[in-house]
């Protein structure tokens, strides 16, 4: 049997945004209005945060009134890793402050079992003129543990950030590295039954990041319940198991997080795999050729953000050729959610480096083989070369994105010795093998 | 790491207002936090000052000396047959406390409101840590105390006794307010624009700068009102009892005594209920 660690229940949060101007008519004399201001700016203020019945009933429709998050509810049990997926204004961080106690609910309850860690921001309760040690404990007891604990993990803590000799330190003299990486080992060292952390970690080096995923994923397996949001959808699909996808203050899905990566990346129809330059003044490019669409597509060239690592998909450019007589070719870089560039493949088709295009709409796909992508979030840039003006006619960066999944856990997947398969890529490469018997190594 | 159940604590937070008192359970908890926070206030306030905790002579001391100056020697107010210099002394000490740790504690939820939206914990930490943190500018200064008795040779009566009383007292008139005033200011900030007038007004109606025989006794029913009151005369005797116009005056300590618990209680209530709402309206 598991433990519940968290239940919510149908909870909404309100806010009032803007209460409108309450003006007597017969106020028109200024004297009266600075008179009668007050009174008006005393409803105003208390009324902030109190609501009428109608209100939180939701009937009527009201401009004032935001609902930052409408009946939301779900369960966490010991052990569960929750990914909260969601554009901006979902709702994501009020969940998280309503869960954490920040802030309460408007209507609804939700029960918490055990300790709670809230890692909002790294560094909360730091102070510049404290030493590195004065801080771990501050950091420490604000976070909710006692002094005790904060003394039996000192040592690894100190260890984790690698701050060494600088511990007696005041931090304003640290580099913002090593101020971030002590505020972390604070965190990573916490031992809270529920941790909840938002994407703010997602700061620092490549490096830092990994280490934090780590934790979590460790805390995971230590029995802890963990609820991660983050628009990273690599880092969600890594580490959690389920997802809640959240649109306009709702909970939308609550499902595997290979559903729920899929529904974010693909929800609102123009989705970031795919963007098209209606007006062909906007469009990259100049008098001789402009860039019409780029589009991720997937095996049966239907548009997609998603692609699952055991299929092929492409890139399929769509340009406009406006004046005759250039040798144009075009070529993509895949770029890995890091920032670095894994590849660029130009046009194989040879024949427009020396030949000039004729006027009119032309769309290419570049088709990149399945089992070669590694996980993640890629983006692509798309280069449009003129060869007989030897210049670049235009070169945009991120123009699409879409994600690589691992949905059956293909390949050698989830390994016992070092987690999930390394690097940028992960291509599916033939290996060759002789078999010598033992009679015949004696004899040579 | 084995957990008991009776180390899980379930929460449930839900959306109706209730009416509470301060849960010292949770307090209890967070009481290493207290500790932390007071000696970072202490320790920030200080950070890379020459004179450090020397300040906490110096500041009460030059106050006391421009008191003495202006109304012991240029204008004679009264100090009812003492020294001007330790009449005042006595009162200013205390008054410096509670006035500054008003002030600080009034203005606590404000000042933070970007740590209140980031992490939890018990918002009553924020007024307790300048009201608790206080103390110690408040011990240094007592050498002044004792100096300025011992220059002019007052000797200790069995009076001393309610000092204990009086320093708990002390505490509570700025934790009274405080608890009020912090709540309040998120909401309204007017607070923060008044304060400034309403310690003033604290100060000239309570026996500081004067002494309290000046005022008739039919205003003294409700001169007592001000809880500042029994706490600076109860100072006056405690420490200057040899004096006979020093007698312990127990109508203004039950006064002070009464006001600042039943402010302290009330404030207490509504900090709570203010508490949980304190992120969305701050």
């Amino acid at each position: 049997m598991t433990n519940r660690t968290l239940s919510v229940d149908n909870i909404s949060k309100l806010y009032r945004i803007g209460v409108p101007q309450v003006t007597s008519e017969n106020s028109s004399n200024p004297l009266v209005r600075v008179l009668t201001k007050p009174f008006a700016n005393f409803r105003k203020y208390r009324s902030l945060y109190s609501f009428s019945e109608a209100e939180l009933a939701g009937e009527t429709p009201r401009n004032d009134i935001l609902w930052a998050l409408r009946d939301v509810s779900f369960n966490m049990d010991e052990g569960d890793i929750v990914g909260v997926v969601g554009a901006n204004g979902a709702g994501k961080s009020t969940l998280l402050k309503v869960i954490s106690r920040i802030t309460p609910p408007t209507k609804g309850r939700l029960t918490v079992r055990g300790r709670v860690s809230c890692l909002l921001e790294v560094g909360t309760g730091f102070h510049g003129e404290l030493t590195g040690r004065e801080n771990i404990y501050m950091s420490g007891t604000i976070l909710g543990m006692r002094k005790r604990e904060v003394d039996a993990k000192f040592d690894d803590i100190v260890e984790f950030s690698g701050i060494g000799k600088f511990v007696d330190t005041p931090v304003k003299r640290y580099s913002s590295g090593m101020s971030v990486r002590l505020a972390f080992a604070v965190m990573a060292h916490l031992e809270p039954d529920l941790l909840i952390v938002d994407e703010v970690l997602a700061v620092g080096d490549v490096e830092f990041q990994r280490k934090c995923l780590n934790q979590m994923s460790e805390a995971g397996d230590r029995g802890r319940t963990v609820m991660f949001v983050s628009h990273n959808m690599s880092a969600v699909a890594r580490l959690c198991k389920r997802g809640l996808f959240m649109r306009g203050g709702e909970l939308v899905q609550d499902a595997p997080i290979a559903d729920v990566v899929y529904s974010y990346m693909t929800a609102g129809g123009q989705s970031s795999a795919e963007r098209v330059w209606e007006d062909m003044s906007e469009a990259p490019g100049d008098d001789s050729v402009r860039l019409h669409a780029v589009k991720v597509v997937g095996e049966n060239s239907m548009p997609t953000g998603t692609v699952d690592i055991g299929h092929a998909m492409g890139i399929q450019i769509t340009f406009d050729v406006l004046e005759p007589g250039h040798q144009l070719s075009p070529y993509i870089t895949m770029v890995s959610d890091a920032g670095i560039d894994l590849f660029s493949s130009a046009d194989s088709n040879r024949q427009f480096e020396s030949e000039p295009r004729e006027i009119g709409r032309y769309t290419t796909i570049c088709w990149v083989p399945s089992e070669f992508l590694a996980e993640g979030t890629h983006y692509v840039r798309v280069v449009m070369r003129a060869m007989n003006r030897q210049m670049l006619v235009f070169r945009e960066s991120d123009v699409v994105a879409f994600n690589v999944i691992d949905e059956k856990n293909s390949g050698f997947g989830t390994t016992w010795w070092e987690g999930k398969p390394k690097g940028l890529v992960r291509p599916n490469l033939d290996w060759t093998c002789e078999y010598t018997p033992p009679a015949m190594i004696i004899k040579g | 790491m084995s957990e008991t159940p009776h180390d899980q604590p379930v929460v449930v937070i839900e959306s109706k207002r209730s009416w509470a008192f301060v849960d010292f359970r949770e307090l209890n908890h967070y009481r290493d936090l207290l500790y932390f926070m007071v000696w970072r206030s202490i320790k920030v306030a200080y950070a890379q000052s020459v004179g450090g905790l020397a300040w906490a002579l110096v500041q009460p001391a030059i106050q006391i000396l421009v008191f003495t100056v202006i109304f012991g020697n240029l204008v004679d107010i009264g100090s009812d047959g003492l020294p001007y210099l330790l009449f005042s002394t006595v009162a200013i000490i205390p008054w410096s406390y509670m006035s500054g740790t008003m002030s600080a504690a009034s203005g606590s939820l404000i000042g933070n409101s970007a740590m209140l939206g980031k992490i939890y914990f018990p918002r009553i930490i924020y007024p307790l840590t300048p009201i608790i943190g206080g103390l110690i500018n408040f011990s240094i200064s007592l050498i002044l105390i004792v100096a300025v008795m011992g220059y002019y040779q007052v000797t200790p009566t069995k009076n001393m006794l309610l000092l204990p009383l009086l320093f708990v007292m002390m505490m509570m008139v700025p934790l009274a307010f405080s608890l009020w005033l912090s709540s309040m200011a998120i909401r309204y900030r007017d607070v923060g624009i008044v304060m400034g007038y309403f310690m003033r007004m604290l100060m000239y109606t309570a026996p500081i700068l004067y002494p309290s025989s000046s005022i008739s006794e039919e205003m003294r029913g409700w001169y007592v009102l001000n809880p500042i009151v029994g706490v600076i005369e109860g100072f006056r005797s405690a420490l200057l009892g040899a004096s006979p116009e020093m007698f312990i005056r127990w109508d203004s300590l039950i006064c002070s005594f009464v006001v600042s618990l039943l402010l302290c209680i009330t404030g207490a209530i509504y900090f709570r209920r203010m508490e949980r709402i304190v992120v969305d309206v701050i």
